[in-house]
Formats: C-alpha cells, sequence, structure tokens
C-alpha cells in the first residue's frame, strides 16, 4: 500500500488529484492540506510514501515547507504558472504537474514514481528555489512546533555550527539545515557578506571596524555583537562597503 | 513640403493691398515732388507690379528650401539680389514704355539710390516675414507630429497595462474546471462561461470609454465568483454601493486589479477565512473606492502595496488624469486598506 498526501489550498485542485488516484487502488490518501503548516505537521504524522505538493500556497509556499522537513518524502509537484519553480523543476528532473494536467500525464508520473521513487534531487530543486524572487527577501525556519518567517532585512549574522547554520536575529537564534555557501550567495543581493569561515554578517548593521592584530580585524554591529573577521572575509567585506 | 502661405486667401488679399497701399505712396510722392500725373502713375505701378511679383516668387520658393542656420544671410543677400533684378527690369520696362529721348528715364536714373534703398526695406520686411510665417508652420507641423506619436504611444502603454492578464489566475481556474467536469458538469459549464465572459471583457473594452460603477462592478463580481469557486469558503467579498454612485464613472477594468491584488495578499498572507471589502462612495467631483483585505504585517514582505497590480493601476489613471495622487494604501493593524480616487469631470 502506498500512503499519500494532498497539500493544495484550492479545493478542486485537491478534487481533481483525488479523482485521478481512483485509477490506481494501491494509493490511498492519508490525509489532505490545505497549506504548508497542515502539510508539515501531517507528513510528520503520517510519514507518507508520496506527496503532491503545490508551489503557491499561503503563508509558506511548498519549497519553504519542504526546507523545514529534514527527510523528505518523494514529491510530485503541481503548479498552474511559476516560471522559477518550472525552471528549478526542470534542472533537476523532478517530477512537476502543470495544472491543468491530463489523467495521461498525471499517471506517467506515478508510473516514474512507482518505478523509481526520487528523493535525492528534491534538495537540488530547494537550492535552486530558494534563488526565486518570492523567497529570496525571507528565510522560514522552525522554532520548536512552531514555524517563523524571518524577513532578511531582520537578521543580524549567520554563523556555521557543525551541519547547520545557526541564524541570529532580532527574536533570536534558529538553526537552519543549510551550508554556509548556500547562504553566502542566496543572501549576497541583500548585502550580506560572508567575513569569516564561520560568519555571514548583515553589512547594514556594522557600527565600527577595528584592526586587533598585525593584519585581523573584528567589526561591532548596532546589536553590540562582536564578529572577527579573517583576511580574505576582510577584503570582501572592503570591497562590498566600497572602502 | 510645406504649402504656399499664399494658398492662405486672406494672407494673398492682405499682400495685395499692402502693394496697392506702397503704389498710392510712391505715387504721392512722386506727385508732390511736381512729377506729372501721367509719369507718377506709369512709375508707381510699373515699379510695383515688377517688385511685387518678385516678391511673391521670392517668399512662395522657401516653400521649397528654408533657411535655417543662414537665416540672417539670406535675408540680405536675396533682397540685395531681387532689389538689382527689379531695377533692371523697370530699367528696361521703361525703355518700352517711353519714348527713347523722354525726360523721366533721366529722372529715373538719378533716383536709382533711393529706389534701391525703398525697394531693399519692401523686400527684406516680405522676406522676414515670410520666413517668419513659414518658420511657424513649420513648428506646428512638428508639434502636431509629436502629439500624435505621443498619444500612439500612451495608448500602446494603457493597452499593455490592461493586458495584464495573470497567468496563474488563468491556469488554475482552468484547472478548477477540469476538476468540475467529473464531479459537477453542470457547474463547470458554469465556469467556463463565467471565465468567458470575463476574459471577453478584458479583451474588448476600451481605454478611452468610460463606464458605470454598477457596470465595473457588475464585471467585478463575474470575476469574484470565478475565485470563490477556486476557493471555496476561504474568499468572501462584502461590496457595499449605494444608489447614488451606481452611475458615475470610472475607466474600465480598474477595480479587478486591486481586488485580485487583495485576494493575492489576503488569501497567501493568512491561513484563515478571509473577507475583502469594497466599498464606493462619492463626495463632491470624485468617486472614492475603498478596497480592505487581510494581512499579517509580522511577515513584512517589503514588496507588500507596491505589488505589480497596484503601480499598474496607479501608472493608468496617471496616463488618464494627469495625477499621481490617486492611489493610496495604508496598513492598520491587520488591515490592509487600498484607496481608489476617480475625479469626475
Amino acid at each position: 500500500m502506498i500512503k499519500c498526501l494532498i497539500i493544495d489550498d484550492e479545493p478542486l485542485a485537491r478534487d481533481i488529484i483525488k479523482n485521478y488516484l481512483i485509477a490506481f487502488p494501491s494509493i490511498t490518501v492519508a490525509e489532505e492540506c490545505n497549506n504548508g503548516f497542515e502539510g508539515l505537521k501531517a507528513i510528520q504524522q503520517h510519514q507518507p510514501d508520496l506527496v503532491f505538493l503545490d508551489i503557491q500556497m499561503p503563508k509558506i509556499n511548498g519549497f519553504e515547507m519542504l526546507e523545514l522537513i529534514d527527510d523528505a518524502p518523494p514529491i510530485i509537484f503541481t503548479t498552474a504558472y511559476d516560471e522559477f519553480a518550472i525552471r528549478a523543476f526542470d534542472q533537476n528532473a523532478v517530477d512537476y504537474l502543470l495544472k491543468p494536467f491530463s489523467k495521461e500525464r498525471f499517471a506517467k508520473a506515478i508510473e516514474k514514481f512507482i518505478q523509481k521513487p526520487e528523493r535525492a534531487s528534491v534538495q537540488n530543486v530547494l537550492d535552486e528555489a530558494a534563488q526565486t524572487p518570492s523567497q529570496q527577501n525571507r528565510v522560514v525556519v522552525k522554532d520548536g512546533a512552531k514555524i517563523k518567517i524571518i524577513p532578511v532585512s531582520k537578521i543580524y549574522y549567520l554563523e556555521a555550527a557543525d551541519d547547520y547554520v545557526k541564524i541570529v536575529c532580532a527574536d533570536g537564534t534558529y538553526l537552519k539545515n543549510k551550508t554556509m555557501a548556500f547562504y553566502e550567495k542566496s543572501l549576497a543581493a541583500f548585502q550580506f557578506v560572508r567575513i569569516h569561515r564561520s560568519y555571514i554578517v548583515n553589512t547594514q548593521l556594522i557600527t565600527r571596524i577595528y584592526p586587533t592584530d598585525k593584519d585581523s580585524h573584528s567589526l561591532v554591529l548596532s546589536t553590540g555583537q562582536e564578529l572577527p573577521t579573517s583576511k580574505a572575509g576582510y577584503a570582501k567585506l572592503k570591497s562590498a562597503l566600497g572602502i | 513640403m510645406a504649402y504656399s502661405v499664399f494658398s492662405d486667401r486672406r494672407f494673398l488679399f492682405y499682400f495685395e493691398i499692402w502693394w496697392l497701399l506702397v503704389t498710392i505712396l510712391q505715387y504721392v510722392i512722386l506727385h508732390q515732388l511736381n512729377v506729372e500725373n501721367y509719369y507718377a502713375i506709369t512709375d508707381a505701378i510699373a515699379s510695383n507690379v515688377i517688385l511685387g511679383f518678385l516678391c511673391f516668387l521670392l517668399s512662395n520658393n522657401m516653400r521649397f528650401y528654408l533657411p535655417r542656420n543662414e537665416k540672417y544671410w539670406y535675408i540680405i543677400v536675396s533682397s540685395l539680389a531681387v532689389c538689382l533684378v527689379w531695377l533692371i527690369m523697370l530699367h528696361v520696362s521703361f525703355y518700352f514704355i517711353l519714348p527713347k529721348d523722354d525726360p523721366y528715364i533721366q529722372f529715373f536714373k538719378e533716383s536709382y539710390a533711393i529706389r534701391f534703398g525703398s525697394g531693399f526695406l519692401l523686400t527684406s520686411s516680405i522676406t522676414m516675414f515670410s520666413l517668419l510665417l513659414y518658420s511657424q508652420q513649420e513648428q506646428k507641423e512638428l508639434q502636431a507630429r509629436q502629439s500624435e506619436s505621443e498619444k500612439l504611444k500612451r495608448d500602446a502603454e494603457l493597452y499593455k497595462l490592461r493586458q495584464q492578464l495573470q497567468p496563474h489566475f488563468l491556469f488554475n481556474s482552468l484547472n478548477s474546471i477540469s476538476s468540475l467536469t467529473s464531479s459537477n458538469p453542470e457547474k463547470a459549464r458554469h465556469m467556463i462561461q463565467q471565465l468567458s465572459a470575463f476574459l471577453r471583457g478584458m479583451l474588448k473594452k476600451d481605454e478611452e470609454k468610460l463606464i458605470s460603477l454598477n457596470d465595473e462592478l457588475e464585471y467585478l463580481k463575474l470575476y469574484l465568483d470565478i475565485e470563490k469557486v477556486r476557493f471555496g469558503h476561504r474568499l468572501q467579498t462584502e461590496i457595499y454601493s449605494d444608489e447614488s454612485v451606481g452611475s458615475t464613472l470610472l475607466p474600465p477594468l480598474i477595480l479587478q486589479p486591486v481586488v485580485e491584488n487583495a485576494i493575492k495578499f489576503g488569501l497567501y498572507d493568512t491561513i484563515d477565512d478571509v473577507v475583502i471589502t469594497i466599498r464606493a462612495e462619492s463626495n463632491d467631483h470624485h468617486l472614492l473606492i475603498t478596497i480592505k483585505n487581510p494581512f499579517d504585517p509580522e511577515t513584512g514582505r517589503p514588496s507588500r502595496g507596491t505589488g505589480f497590480g497596484l503601480s499598474s493601476i496607479r501608472r493608468r489613471l496617471y496616463l488618464l488624469y494627469s495625477r499621481n495622487d490617486l492611489v493610496h494604501t495604508q496598513a492598520e493593524g491587520n488591515i490592509f486598506t487600498t484607496r481608489l480616487i476617480i475625479p469626475q469631470v
């Protein structure tokens, strides 16, 4: 038996998937979810084998929801129109259905899943999708059972913490299962600079830079924190600030 | 090519009157100098017919060639040349008109300088005047061309702004219809009709023609009905518009993009049920439309309120009314308000 979830905010869009699934008696729908929050809870609760996931949904979109799951199940994305998302899929060969989709196209996606349940490439889709305009200006994190959406302007700095990245912002510190290199790239457009192997700073908040050694510098943020810079990081900071 | 100033009958009339006056003036001057009437009349008519004809040629010539940088040189040189030609022609004609040894020819030769001087004054003033008229004419044509191209540009821009149909809306609506075809064919057919009416309205509305608020609200309801099928009970709308404002006028398809924007933020920014209120009222010479939608102030997306929907509406109203203050937005608590002001002329 294959257990699946349908996550879409439009009831009729869920109905058509249920309707198409009648032809596949081996697949049962464990739950239907209205948005990413419900979806997240349902995924943890049911541990589904397959998820039909819409991209544009209230509060957090499909990609952001997936970012919050450590071990994402196989996904078949469904979307009406999102050129950025489609690019993300295309580059990573994950199956996706463009609404409105036919019964035949749907059956093909299911066959593809049954033959080779794809897992690995979803991470690449997410990395690609993180560059899309709707996601660039915010970061979604889990705070216990709660989900927080942090606008990038409220982030002070990011710090490497083993396999995670620690995000330090106005209302606390959050861990995210990503790499420093990922954030260095995706936050570059918002004046974030990697000043050290372990630190990425919001340059808007820098109030003072002072030398600590012969060729190393530290900087002070308007929030009081002090961060070290590496030689290469200091050079990057200088060029970013134009000094 | 410019058209001749002489094609203007009024101009031609005054040109003739002017030469008649000059002819009379010359006759009077000659008369006062004790020249006999026969000579005075002959001289005055011959002189001014020839000079008038030469000036006509000179002025008409500017149709084909209008001096630009060398304007002043042109006036002086052409006037001098015309006067020289004039005197020679006059001299020749006197030889034909008068007997060979007539004493008036001697008088004529002695008055070369004064004739040349006054001829030059007349010719140069005619040249200057024609130059002015032709330049004006050219300027007017340029302006007409400019305003024409400006109008074309404005029309094209308005057309483009209006054509911004959200593909998301279209494809999701089609998906809903696709879903309904098996579960509720009757409703699917109804939705296809609504979507068709909506798309037809979008294609045929004429930008220049204002429509009544009632018609615009009718059209808006079509859109809202489609959205309600998509989102089910999550989307509710309230429209308040009293009798008196129903006939006020506004540009077509102004409300739908604003409401679409409100729905987008309302539905995608919160997970609860959403109520969108639309209120229309009029004051003095304006129609005021207020659209309210809930949003989440915490998320603080910087793009809020400057989304494509609103900026294109702002641009359209600017193009139509030349005013930049017709769209206002305000966030208060968890309610986002958009106000449109439509001047009533």
